[in-house]
Order: C-alpha cells, then structure tokens, then sequence
C-alpha cells in the first residue's frame, strides 16, 4: 500500500483550477465571426476582395513570425492574432486597391504597430488602423478615388466603374446645398435627390449593397458575427453600444440640413465603417481600456469623434481615426477610472 | 430572504458530485500521529509533554502561548515518541509531538455532558471553546474565543454561519450539515449567545438544497434564526462577500467584519463549539473530504489531527496511477503537498488528488488587455496592473492600488485566458508590502 510514500508530487501555488478559455480561443472567435462579412465581400466586390484578404493576412502572419525569428523570440502565430490583423486591414481598402497595398500594409501593422511595442498585449494603436491611417496618408489616391461599385470587381482587375461610398455622397451633396451660390442650379437639385435616396436605401446599406471598403459595408454579415462573439463571451456592450449610441444620438441633434434633430441617424449608423469599427475594431482588448466604466468613456469619446469628423471634418469618414485617436487616450482613461476598493465607501 | 451578491466571482468546475452524497466515515485508528504545535494563526503553542511520555486521547499536549493563540491536545492514545520539526502542510516546517498508538484506545474522563450547558456563564463558554483548543475551521484557523471577544466599542448585532462551501470538490461541511444539525445549531445558539446578539444568519449556496432543507427542519420555530440560500458563486463562502451577500453591509477596508457588526463562524466550528461547552470535548477530530480524479474512492472522512495523509489517502482505496498532485483544502485556495507524510491538521478542509493533466501550470503568455480579471475580482481590484507592478518592484504604486485588500480567492488567476499568474504575483507583492512595513516601523 505504501508504494507513494516516498513519492514527490507537483506543487504549484494556488488556485489549481483554470478556466478552458485561452488567448487562441478568443482570437479565433474573432476570426470565425469576420467570415460572414468577408463572403458578403466576394459576393459584393468578386473574387478581388478575398486575394486582397488573402495577400493581407499572408503578408500579416508570415512577418510577425520573422520578426519574432530575428528577435529571438519562440515564433507564436498560432494564437491568431496577426491574422485578425490582416483579415481586419483588408477589410478597410477598397476592393480596387493594388496588390502591393494589402502587403505594404500588414508589414507596417506587424513590424512598426505591434512588434516594435513589444508584440501581443503591447501595442499602443490597434495595428490595422494605424496601418490603414499608414495607407491613407501615403497613397490618398489609390485608397479613396476609385470605389468598386458592388458586383463590378474581378480577379483581372480594377473595374474602371467608379462609385461614391454613401457618406461621401452625403458630405458632398450637404456641402452643395450649404452653399447653393458656389454650384450650378441643376446640382442642388441633385443633391437634394441623392440624399433623399441615400434615405430610402436602407436595405441595401444593411445587406452591404453599397460602396466601400471590402468588409465595411454589410451591416447584417457583421452583425452575424458580433452576435457570434458575444455568444462566446469575447465581447462585452460596453464599447459597441455607446459607441454607436453616442454616433446615433449626435448625428440626430446636428447631422441634419434643417438644424437641429433632424438628421438621419439610422444612416449614419449603418454606413461607413460604422459597425465594423464598433464591434471589431474598437473593441480590440489590447488598445481599449480595461474596466468598464473606461471603456464607456472610450466609446462615448470615439463617438464624438467620429460624428464631428464626418459632419465637420475634412473626411467623409471619422470611424478609423476617431478609434486610433481614442487607443492613445487609453492609459488616461485607465489610469482615471480605478474602481473603488471594496470597503472604501465606509472608511471613516 | 432577500439575496443580493457580491459584485464579481466565478463559476469553477463544482466537482461536488464526487463525495456529496456519501455518509462521514470514521478513520480506523492510525497507528502514529504528528500534532503540529502550530495550527492557528497566532503564537505557536508550548509543549507540557515529553518524549516517552504516556498519554491518553483528549490530553493537552501544548498549552496556549498569549491571547492570540490555543491548546492543541492529543488524537489518539499512546506513547510520546517526540517532539520534532516535521513537513507542515500549511507552514512548510514546524515543531509537532508525534504519538505512537497503544494497545488500547484511552480517552480522558472528562468529557461528559453538561445537561445545563446553555446556562453557563458566557466567560465560561469562552473559557472552555479555548480549553478545548478551537480555530476557525474553514480554513483560516483564525482563534476562536478570540473572534467571540469583541471588544465592547464594537457592537455585534448580527452572527453569520457560514456553510458556503463554496469551494469546489469540497463536501465535509455539507455532510456536516446533514448529519450533525442539532450539534450545528446549538452550537450556533451558543456563538449567538456569547455575542449577545438576536439575530442569526445561516448562508448555504443553492447546490446543498437538502443541506437547506435539514437545516430549516431543525431551526424550525425559533424565529431569530433565519436561512440565506445563495446562487453558486466562488468565493461566496469569503467572510467579506458572504457579509456583503447577506447583509449588504461592506467591511472597510483593511477592517474586521466586527468593524460592521458581524462575526461570521463556520458550520464546523459551530459543531466544535458545541463539543466544547457542552461536553467539554477538545477539538481532536475533524471531517475532511478526500476526493478528486486521482483518488480510487472519493469519501467524507473523520479523522484524528496529526493522521498523515498517506493513512488517508489508503482508507480512501488510494492513489489513482495518474495522481501527480495532492491539495490540502479546495482547488482555488488550497495548499499544494510535495507528499503525503504532511499531516492533518485543524483547518485541513480536504485533501484533493489531481492527475497529471490537472497538474501543471500552463507557461503565461502576453497580458492582452481583457479585463476578465477585473471583471471577476471581488475586491474591486486591478489584478493585472498589480502583476505588472509586482513584476516591476513598483511595490509602493501597488500599495496605492490596495494590493493588501487582495484577498487571494484566485478569481483572477482562473478566469486569465493568458494565464498570467495574477494572485500567485500579488500574494508575492503582498509580503513584500509587509517587509517594507516592517522596516519602516
């Protein structure tokens, strides 16, 4: 019977129980809830749009593993993380971008965003943005000018078929009705047709039935997803909810041409980059705060800046920025909403 | 009654299934037993026997050492082999008398019953829960004439019997509850008493129904006595979230729980302070579960204080061939053994026996910001940052953060889907916090 009395047994520090969750598990919830938007993306913009996916999400996990080789690091890129930043990237070009961009891209968002602050966990901005800001700001043209119209894009190449985002429509015709005297008559009839169409296009802007970048557009495809996630319990209503709460109510009280509460704030909800921010990008664990009452104030503050950004920024869209802008505010944000200790309130 | 909760917590495997529905069994008497002469917090206690000496069940081997400290008495009878420095399973080393068992089983004359036991004076009943050696037998193993002593500024309205066992695996306060509620009860009548107060909660999570049930039969019409049935959540059974969860009330920080008017005891201990004051019987014996996938025949057991684990853990059929870890106490706080000469001692709530694959720390990886931790802490802490503190010697920001108002439930560590090791961290920042303290003073 006495066969384990001179055995050693493990000893570790308590607790000796974990919970099955892992870093992997949350990455790859994330990645799964990105497919449906990304078939919406073949389906709207062709073949185009997954080998610019494809070539994002390439280029995203094969540098992080060379960066962790040249750095001497043990190489972890089965958690997932770098391809969340590739499938996240391309879904913020345009189907027509060049081939190089996606890979230029994803480069700059391993090495420069994430790596260099130190890899998972450590980056400042969320890599994707930064590097679609990165894109932006280096090739303007070849990022906005020439929006694939829905179901015109294919493998050869980029359709010469041009089509306006809806909100870049909107800025331009609110612009031609604020100053009539600048435009030709006919134009500000025009403008006034588009947005009372942009309006009535509401299901095309849920299904994703509209310009712009290859996964922003389908609103019910993200939906999907982020339903999907919060099943998992990868993601919580904090961010999201004020996030689109705060753009909903501000683009009520001032986005409409006939002052104050007037504006259409179903549309701005479901436009742009809108719901692809709130829920995927956002949210992003790493750049957003760490406690809930933090992550409020981040989502109220993307909000602000999103809707002063699309109604009087240069930019027809504020989603990208206003979401990096907030990633820096984060430490402040954290280091301002420290929970009350329990016990504190009744300390004499 | 009206439950609220506490704000954060976890939902652990339960693993109750193993041993909850089975009968207290008594351990066949073991052949030596090793009495640590620490096994309260607080001074550790002075021997009064020698080695060859002769003693029976029941004697006092080591006599209180100041206020903050308890008697610790012999287990079994026999021959007093030695005093010497043993494995401690929760001190690392320690002093223990070690008794060789005799021919025949000895037990001291007296222990008997006191028919008028709840008309002693109240300094008598905590003269005799002292005599008899009594510490909180949850775990804490805090004294307990000491915990009844509140001094006469703080005003106790309110005791709570804590039969939470919200630790997972762990059934021996469940059976306790079934099996011995009359003991339990007066023995809870008894804290009451001695506190002076009217009012007496008994706490019991919703996954002991039957435990629920008994206890309502045996409470039956006394009417200051009342049952709060809680939904499963760890660390329900924590003083301070089982008096939030209760009462609503919030220890301060860095208080006691009389602080607020409460004192809460443990079902064991109630059952302890019965023995105590009504039979005068020292505390020799306690029931401690043994269970786990690495053990062949998961039981309740009641054994002497000092019975190695080895004993134990033969009574309960052995040890499985993948067993690789062996637990004193519950998995969340409990304290792993590096083998099974350790022996049992008074807050020795269970032995746990993981296999290999329940074994091992997994290697951390990269903090990603998720916030579970915080999510789940019940002291409304950052256990993130502190580790990040910790980790960095930024011991003094970490006390800024209240890293001693952790209170090392685990919580953090369980849910960290990277996992960090956040309360294995700040249970070390803690004692470095301590040392600091220390030398400043």
């Amino acid at each position: 019977m006495n066969e384990t009395a001179d055995k050693l047994f493990i000893s570790t520090s308590s607790p000796h129980l974990r919970d099955t969750d892992s870093i992997n598990k949350i990455m790859w919830t994330v990645n799964v809830a990105l497919i449906p938007a990304l078939i919406m993306a073949y389906y709207f913009f062709g073949t185009r749009a997954l080998w610019i996916t494809l070539l994002a999400v390439v280029a995203a996990v094969a540098t992080e593993a060379l960066v962790h080789r040249v750095a001497g690091k043990s190489i972890r890129i089965h958690d997932g993380s770098a391809v969340i930043t590739g499938i996240l990237l391309a879904f913020n070009l345009p189907a027509s971008a060049p081939w190089w961009m996606p890979i230029v891209g994803s480069v700059f968002a391993i090495v420069i965003v994430k790596e260099l602050f130190g890899g998972l966990g450590n980056n400042i901005l969320n890599p994707a943005l930064a590097a679609r800001a990165f894109l932006l700001a280096s090739w303007p043209v070849e990022m906005t000018a020439s929006w694939v119209s829905p179901r015109e894009g294919t493998l050869s190449g980029i359709s010469a078929i041009t089509s306006a985002t809806p909100l870049s429509l909107l800025k331009d015709s609110a612009e031609i009705i604020a100053n009539p005297q600048n435009y030709e008559p006919g134009r500000v009839q025009q403008a006034q047709e588009a947005i009372a169409n942009l309006s009535s296009s509401y299901s095309n802007l849920l299904i994703g039935n509209v310009g712009g970048c290859i996964g922003e557009t389908s609103v019910i495809a993200l939906l999907i997803g982020a339903l999907f996630m919060f099943y998992r319990h990868v993601l919580t209503w904090q961010i999201p909810f004020t996030y689109i709460g705060t753009v909903a109510l501000l683009a009520w009280i001032f986005g409409g041409s006939e002052g104050l509460f007037t504006g259409n704030w179903i549309f701005h909800i479901l436009s742009g980059g809108l719901i692809l921010g709130a829920f995927y990008m956002a949210t992003d664990m790493v750049t957003s705060p760490l406690n809930s009452r933090g992550q409020i104030i981040f989502g109220v503050g993307c909000g602000i800046l999103t809707v002063a950004i699309r109604l009087w920024g240069g930019y027809p869209e504020g989603v990208s920025y206003s979401i990096i802008l907030m990633n820096l505010a984060v430490p402040l944000i954290d280091r301002y909403t420290v929970p009350s200790v329990f016990g504190e309130v009744n300390k004499k | 009654m009206k439950i609220k909760s506490f704000h954060g917590g976890v939902h652990p495997f339960e693993g109750k299934e193993f041993t909850e529905k089975k009968k207290i069994e008594i351990l066949p008497l073991p052949g030596t037993v090793s009495i640590p002469l620490a096994q309260h917090i607080g001074a550790p206690t002075n021997p009064i026997v020698e080695k060859g000496q002769e003693v029976k069940a029941g004697e006092k081997l080591a006599e209180a050492n100041g206020y903050i400290s308890v008697p610790v008495h012999a287990s079994i009878s026999g021959k007093v082999k030695g005093i010497e420095d043993i494995d401690h399973p929760v001190a690392g080393r320690g002093k223990a008398v070690t008794i060789v068992a005799g021919e025949s089983e000895e037990w001291i004359d007296t222990i008997r019953e006191d028919k008028n036991y709840f008309d002693l004076s109240v300094d008598e009943m905590r003269n005799r829960i002292r005599e008899a050696g009594l510490a909180g037998m949850g775990g804490a193993t805090f004294p307990t004439h000491v915990k009844l002593s509140p001094p006469p500024d703080k005003k106790i309205d309110t005791a709570i019997l804590n039969g939470v066992e919200c630790e997972p695996y762990l059934t021996a306060d469940h059976r306790l509850m079934l099996e011995y509620p009359e003991d339990i009860l007066n023995g809870f009548r008894l804290i009451m008493k001695i506190l002076g107060v009217q009012r007496g909660i008994i706490g019991i999570e919703n996954n002991k129904r039957d435990a629920v049930e008994v206890m309502r039969q045996y409470i039956n019409n006394s009417n200051n006595i009342k049952i709060a049935v809680f939904p499963v959540k760890y660390p329900q059974g924590a003083e301070k979230q089982l008096i939030k969860a209760t009462l609503n009330r919030e220890v301060p920080s860095g208080g006691l729980p009389m602080d607020i008017g409460v004192v809460v005891q443990n079902v064991g201990t109630a059952k302890a302070v019965y023995d105590a004051v009504a039979h005068r019987r020292p505390l020799t014996h306690r029931v401690l579960t043994v269970t786990g996938s690495g053990i062949r025949e998961p039981k309740n057991v009641l054994a002497p204080i000092g019975t190695p684990f080895q004993d134990i853990v033969d009574f309960c059929g052995g040890l499985t061939e993948k067993a690789s870890k062996i637990i004193m106490g519950g998995p969340m706080m409990g304290i792993s053994q590096p083998h099974l000469k350790v022996p049992v001692v008074k807050g020795t709530s269970g032995i746990l026996i993981l296999e290999e694959k329940e074994s091992h720390l997994r290697p951390e990886e990269p903090c990603i910001n998720c916030g579970r931790c915080v999510l789940v802490c019940p002291s409304h802490l950052l256990p993130t940052t502190l580790q990040m503190l910790v980790y960095n010697e930024r011991i003094e920001e970490a006390e800024d953060l209240h890293i001693m108002d952790c209170i090392e439930c685990g919580s953090c560590s369980y849910i960290c889907p990277a996992n960090r090791y956040l309360v294995q961290t700040i249970r070390h920042g803690k004692r470095q916090v301590i040392q600091a303290r220390k030398k400043a003073s």
